[in-house]
């Protein structure tokens, strides 16, 4: 049997910052996989790791941050291992990405049009007139109307949401594999939201590309995504489909995220229940599970060292030593038994 | 019947655009009441004129016209010019700001940016007086002696909207403007402080005018809610019915646009998506100000702008077009 073969395989990937003030282990053993065509949610409080995750698919670290383990596929190649050189030919072609704040992410000095030429010129055989074609029917792909007029536009003259679709068009513009969204609609206003996001299912049927989703709003990922990754001080805590990680919650953080938020569309009120305490200090990362500190069921053992993997049905899997209390038992029983 | 502890009528905030002759209508003609002990949201999407509104009442920023009622007190009317002197006032009605980053100086210790307000109202004699209220105020909001002396960069979020939170509790205030409060602030974080504001309220006796774009969190916290748009209050009923009955066509596009954290009800609603974006208040449409964006828009809504009216008791809605848009909600009445 062949191996079967990933979009992303992220193994065992470590990576730490290093600042004046010491080593920042952003990420803890994170290890993904990703079909083609998957759409995979990323969910976690700021600090969590998620964008770095997503990040560093493309090779794109902060100077000071660096790969101190584990390796980063992305379709067949070896990221970690890559040259600035090699990656720069896979970034805008096989893979993009949107970032959050589409106010700062585009050129004010360059027009519309300008800049998603940019792209088309760098990574395919197109020039002249046909760059410009192209263009044309990217602005038209994302439901920009006018769009020979807006390629003379600066991005001023175009309001937030206008702007997140010129940035998905760039982002498009080679037709990537795999197109990280990083917060994309969290500057925008909800009935803004509500078009991106349609956009955003509608071009995953037409391109079929893979989509991997970083947000902290459950709503979003919610209508949007196949899988999701449940991330909290650099660890992937959690990891399931989207059914499994809202109706068969393992870990204590998502239950936790998931009673902390309004329930919307009922009509009785019912108080909220937060996760008590701080977010984590990734300076002072805790030895144990990271969530341990504000964990309800902490026990003597999560302060003390990592909980191990466990799985459930088909991907589903968490780490919390409160899963680990029948496989623990279960060892025990050796000592119990009759000599 | 309750009392009304605030009355807004036609409340104007014009700014002027730099460099032109033109104005923006941050907030025009905009009339409510909020009644003692109750959480009144307000909702919109950015530049809609909420943050404004908010101010306007306060007076930080000076309304062009209008009418601010405070208990019985007028503390602004635009036609008879008075204009009262609001430090008496500042004790009484408070503001958290959206942004605990920018909100604290940053050179100031948790314990003087608590007491700057006891000392600007005198509020105690001696400097142990002092120091006592400003440790039972941070212990008020979840925070301890310790973190007194300290800075606001030593505090992550959650934290320093606290100390935010602290602040403006430091006078006894009975009426709070939160000016969103939570949006800045981690999911498992914002639980916390909405907790908050709840638990103050009964123990304190507060109001709150609770801004926020945050649909699912203003119908959590809310007694009532008012829905703007464009400078524009178009929909204002209490918090159910604007979430299970609303009846102006901009309040349901906002509300079938908020994301549900249930992937099975969210696979399965129906999203009315709006076209196109918020016009410029600089240059706002004629007439209705959401024609542009509304299904239902006709030569009407381009020439008059719809009366703001009580359609059911307590439910006020600008619409011309609320009989086609709810036959029954009509027959009804």
């Amino acid at each position: 049997m062949s191996e079967e073969k990933y979009l992303v395989d992220i193994r065992h990937e470590q990576l730490s910052f290093f600042t004046s003030a010491g080593e920042v282990k952003a990420l803890n053993d994170v290890s993904i996989r990703m079909k083609e065509g998957e759409v995979l949610g990323i969910v976690g409080e700021s600090g969590s790791g998620k964008s770095v995750t997503a990040y560093s698919i493309m090779g794109l670290t902060a100077q000071n941050g660096r790969i101190v383990g584990g390796s980063v596929e992305f379709n067949g190649h070896r990221i970690d291992e890559m040259k600035e050189k090699e990656l720069r030919k896979i970034r805008g072609s096989e893979v993009s990405i949107i970032f959050q704040d589409p106010m700062t992410s585009l050129n004010p000095v360059w027009t519309v049009g300008n800049q998603i030429e940019e792209s088309i010129r760098l990574h395919t055989e197109k020039r002249g007139a046909e760059v410009r074609k192209r263009a044309r029917e990217l602005l038209e792909l994302v439901g920009i109307n006018e769009p020979e007029k807006r390629l003379g536009q600066y991005p001023h003259e175009l309001s937030g949401g206008m702007r997140q679709r010129v940035m998905i068009a760039i982002a498009l513009a080679c037709e990537p594999k795999l197109l990280i969204a990083d917060e994309p609609t969290t500057a925008l206003d909800v009935t803004i939201q509500a078009q991106i996001l349609e956009l955003m299912q509608d071009l995953k049927k037409k391109l079929g590309m893979g989509i991997i989703m970083i947000t902290h709003d459950l709503g979003v990922v919610a209508s949007m995504c196949d899988n999701i990754a449940v991330m909290y001080a650099g660890e992937i805590v959690e990891y399931g489909t989207t059914d499994d990680i809202f109706y068969r919650p393992m870990h204590e953080y998502t239950k936790g995220l998931l009673r902390s938020i309004p329930k919307f569309h009922e009509k009785d009120y019912e108080r909220l229940i937060p996760i008590e305490g701080q977010p984590v200090d990734l300076l002072n990362p805790p030895k144990g599970c990271g969530f341990a500190p504000r964990c309800q069921s902490c026990m003597k053992i999560c302060l003390a060292k990592k909980p191990p993997r466990t799985d459930f049905d088909g991907l589903h899997y968490s780490r919390c030593w409160l899963l680990q209390k029948e496989e623990f038992l279960k060892n025990r029983e050796g000592e119990l038994s009759h000599v | 019947m309750s009392e009304n502890l605030l009355e807004i009528e036609h409340l104007k905030q014009y700014f002027p655009v730099a460099g032109s002759r033109k104005t923006v209508k941050a907030v025009d003609d905009v009339s409510f009441f909020i009644r003692k002990g109750e959480t009144f949201g307000l909702v919109g999407e950015s530049g809609c004129g909420k943050t404004t509104t908010g101010r306007s009442i306060l007076r930080l920023t000076e309304p062009t016209a209008g009418k601010i009622v405070y208990d019985g007190n007028v503390i602004f009317d635009s036609e008879s010019g008075k204009k009262a002197d609001m430090l008496p006032y500042r004790r009484k009605m408070q503001i958290v700001f959206q942004d605990p980053y920018a909100s604290l100086d940053p050179r100031m210790t948790v314990g003087d940016i608590v007491g700057e307000a006891l000392d600007i109202h005198k509020l105690c004699r001696t400097r142990a007086e002092r120091r006592e209220r400003i440790l039972s105020l941070l212990s008020t909001v979840g925070l301890n002696s310790e973190h007194a002396n300290r800075y606001p960069h030593e505090f992550s979020g959650g934290q320093r909207q606290r100390i935010g939170i602290a602040r403006a509790l430091a006078v006894d205030p009975e009426f709070i403007v939160c000016d969103e409060p939570v949006s800045a602030l981690d999911v498992s974080i914002q639980a916390q402080v909405v907790n908050m504001f709840e638990d103050l309220q009964k123990k304190l006796g507060l109001t709150y005018l609770f801004i926020a774009h945050d649909l699912s969190i203003v119908n959590h916290i809310s007694g009532r809610i008012g829905v703007m748009y464009l400078g524009h209050l178009v929909e204002m009923a209490d918090a159910d019915e604007i979430t299970f009955h609303s009846m102006h066509p901009y309040t349901r596009s906002l509300i079938s646009a908020v994301p549900i954290a249930d992937p099975k009800i969210a696979r399965s609603s129906k999203r009315i998506i709006l076209s196109g974006d918020v016009p410029s208040p600089v240059n706002p449409p004629s007439g209705c100000p959401f024609r542009t964006r509304c299904l239902y828009a006709d030569g009407r809504c381009a020439e008059e702008n719809p009366a703001f009216r009580e359609e059911k008791p307590g439910h006020f809605v600008a619409c011309h077009h609320l009989d086609q848009l709810n036959p029954a909600d009509q027959s009804k009445s």
